[in-house]
């Protein structure tokens, strides 16, 4: 069967087995009880790093703009969805419904921040474009810092100082409490459903990369003025892909969101920080290669526990790590020396030819 | 009175942001790379410069050289041994997040040498500065001190860069590096020159930094750092009085932003104009607009 599939159909049916293949492996290790309840417990935040980071490549890797601030559409996803959950804790009993909503409405809020943020930024180019996206993320981590949303019998309470300025009845609740965030989310995610978003982030990213309209924006990234000159429309695909990209980081906010019962937003979590983490999953998986961003997302997600051994030092190692294989990945001396001495590069070298 | 207070905290700010915002922008013209890593090197002067006057005890002065000759070599060496290699690098990309390793790698040693407890750190300068309008407006040692090193240090890069021979060769490598190199210029020397100055910068603007908000931590460095890049920017990347601009505005902005509006939206703020002023004006106050050829 394999064999009468073209090459792109080929390749994505390996990453999308690849997937399968790790979910039931990992799965079946769970369930005999084989790895330990810590490397358990990071299977979901595994999930939600590997859709950021392919959603990441969409924007850097297919559309060729450099993103630094992905991490405030996850943020995005992330509060709109904890504050939907909340709000219906009790009106919608059945959980997988109501975080089914959750999950549409994080993505779409997400989408829109995407295109409102889109608009402005995509007409810049470059570093400017990146140093933008960054301060966006940030914009948004630090307004909602400052947020504070309550209910009571009157409906919803605005402000932006403290609870006191809520000025609500007695019977009110607290359901965005600025710095604090949002607590008590239910904790609906589960290694399954991130599992599942993967596959849908993966059928949605492929299928695009694989589409005319994929093909209109890499069309963009390799040569903006000869893809405008055959009659594409920039505008349109830039903010295309940029506001895909947005939504399914706002997914993988949902996600994120519904694995802690507290939402907050720090440096760590949805600042420019991680955005950076993630452009590194990016940049070290291959910049356009789709299941190299998976591959790095979780070999760097897991590599943290893995050294936890080490204590102290496991960051130090793994700052270590990153700049040998970023040096040995793409130092042009590297790949000569690679050339030269190991098979594989010698067996692309023949293949080319 | 408090405004004119504002205004002077925020020029002294916006001092640090200038010098720091240097660094960065020198690197970008010359090696045409983010150095991400760049605002860990302040931290590391700040503790330098913290080692040698409280566990050496020596005189401020010569703490600070010291953490200008460390940072300098650091600089020196974190360009030979982690960015040069990838000078010609297929993408881009590729030194950025070297850079961001450097960085971790940084913050990491930091965090195992000194521990992640802040520490208080010392000012340099003894001096309490001066009082004007019968004793209403007071502005302090340090704050009169980063302004003045600020304006020195401004004046004193931009007759190296346009005057002497060195500075000239790094125009001439951020303009064109192979035709450089025909004239007969050193380019690996040239951006290792431009490295060291970037760092010395840095260590002087962490004791000033750390002087005026007295800690430091390992992750002292970051906030700054982000902050003068987007002053860099902000003036537009790779003009030198574009930084020294970008960085005062940017600290009066968020001095302002903090005392008027909320400390909590202070950075935001910052983040906001500059999105305004990239809209209006996409490569910088003083960027250099290039033609796209087709």
């Amino acid at each position: 069967m394999l064999k009468k599939m073209n090459k792109t159909t080929k390749s994505n049916f390996i990453t999308y087995g690849i997937v399968i293949v790790a979910f039931v492996v990992m799965q079946t290790l769970i369930s005999t009880g084989s790895i330990s309840s810590l490397l358990e417990g990071i299977m979901v935040p595994i999930c939600i790093y590997v859709i950021m980071a392919v959603s990441l490549n969409l924007v850097v890797g297919i559309l060729g703009e450099l993103s630094l601030g992905h991490a405030g559409f996850m943020c995005v996803g992330a509060f709109s969805s904890a504050f939907f959950s909340k709000c219906m804790r009790d009106v919608i009993e059945n959980g997988a419904l109501r975080f089914f909503l959750a999950m549409l409405i994080g993505i779409v809020v997400a989408a829109v921040f995407g295109i409102l943020i889109g608009i402005p930024v995509l007409r810049l180019k470059g570093d400017y474009l990146a140093i933008v996206t960054l301060a966006f993320g940030e914009i948004i981590k630090n307004l909602v810092n400052v947020l504070f949303i309550g209910k009571d019998s009157n409906g919803f309470h605005f402000s932006t100082k403290d609870v006191m300025a809520l000025n609500m009845e007695p019977d009110g609740t607290v359901i965005v409490n600025g710095p604090q965030g949002i607590t008590g989310t239910p904790q609906d995610s589960t290694f399954l459903i991130g599992f599942i978003m993967i596959l849908i982030t993966l059928f949605i990213v492929l299928n695009l990369i694989n589409s005319r309209d994929g093909r209109a924006i890499m069309a963009i990234r390799d040569n903006r003025i000869a893809a405008e000159s055959v009659g594409i429309n920039i505008t349109k695909y830039k903010l295309m892909a940029f506001t895909i990209s947005a939504a399914l980081a706002g997914g993988a906010g949902v996600l994120y969101a519904h694995n802690l019962s507290t939402l907050t937003a720090n440096t760590n979590n949805f600042g420019y920080n991680q955005s950076i983490m993630i452009l590194v999953f990016v940049v070290l998986g291959g910049i356009g290669n789709i299941r190299g961003s998976i591959i790095a997302a979780v070999v760097l997600t897991l590599l943290p526990e893995l050294l936890r051994g080490l204590q102290d030092y496991r960051m130090l190692i793994y700052a270590i790590v990153l700049i040998a294989m970023m040096l040995f990945n793409w130092a042009p001396k590297a790949i000569e020396w690679r050339e030269k001495y190991l098979s594989f590069g010698r067996k692309k070298k023949e293949a080319v030819k | 009175m408090s405004f004119i207070s504002y205004l002077i905290n925020g020029l002294s700010l916006g001092s640090v942001y200038a010098i720091i915002a240097l660094g960065y922008t020198m690197v970008y013209g010359i090696a045409k790379m983010l150095n991400f890593a760049h605002g860990d090197v302040i931290m590391i002067g700040a503790y330098m410069a913290l080692l040698a006057m409280t566990q050496a005890g020596m005189s401020p002065v010569i703490a600070v050289l010291i953490a200008i000759v460390v940072c300098t070599v650091l600089g020196v060496v974190i360009e030979r041994i982690a960015y040069k290699p990838l000078r010609n690098a297929a993408s881009s990309l590729s030194v950025l997040i070297t850079a961001i390793g450097v960085s971790y790698l940084l913050q990491n040693i930091a965090l195992l040498a000194f521990g992640s407890n802040a520490k208080t750190f010392p000012s340099v300068i003894k001096w309490s500065g001066i009082t004007l309008a019968d004793g209403q407006l007071n502005i302090s040692g340090v704050t009169v001190v980063t302004i003045g090193v600020c304006l020195v240090i401004m004046v004193v890069l931009v007759a190296f860069v346009q005057k002497s021979k060195p500075g000239q060769a790094m125009r001439a490598v951020s303009e064109d590096k192979g035709a450089a190199q025909l004239m007969g210029i050193n380019v690996n020397a040239t951006i290792a020159l431009t490295f060291a100055i970037g760092s010395a910068l840095a260590a002087v603007a962490g004791v000033l930094y750390c002087s005026a908000y007295p800690s430091v931590t390992p992750y002292t460095g970051a906030m700054p750092g982000i902050k003068a890049f987007v002053a860099a920017v902000f003036g537009g990347i790779g003009s030198i009085p574009g930084a020294f601009i970008g960085g005062l505005i940017l600290g009066i902005i968020e001095i302002f932003g903090r005392a008027y509006i909320t400390s909590q939206l202070a950075d935001a703020l910052v983040f906001a104009v500059l999105i305004i002023v990239l809209l209006v004006k996409p490569t910088g106050l003083l960027g250099k607009k290039i033609q796209e050829k087709v």
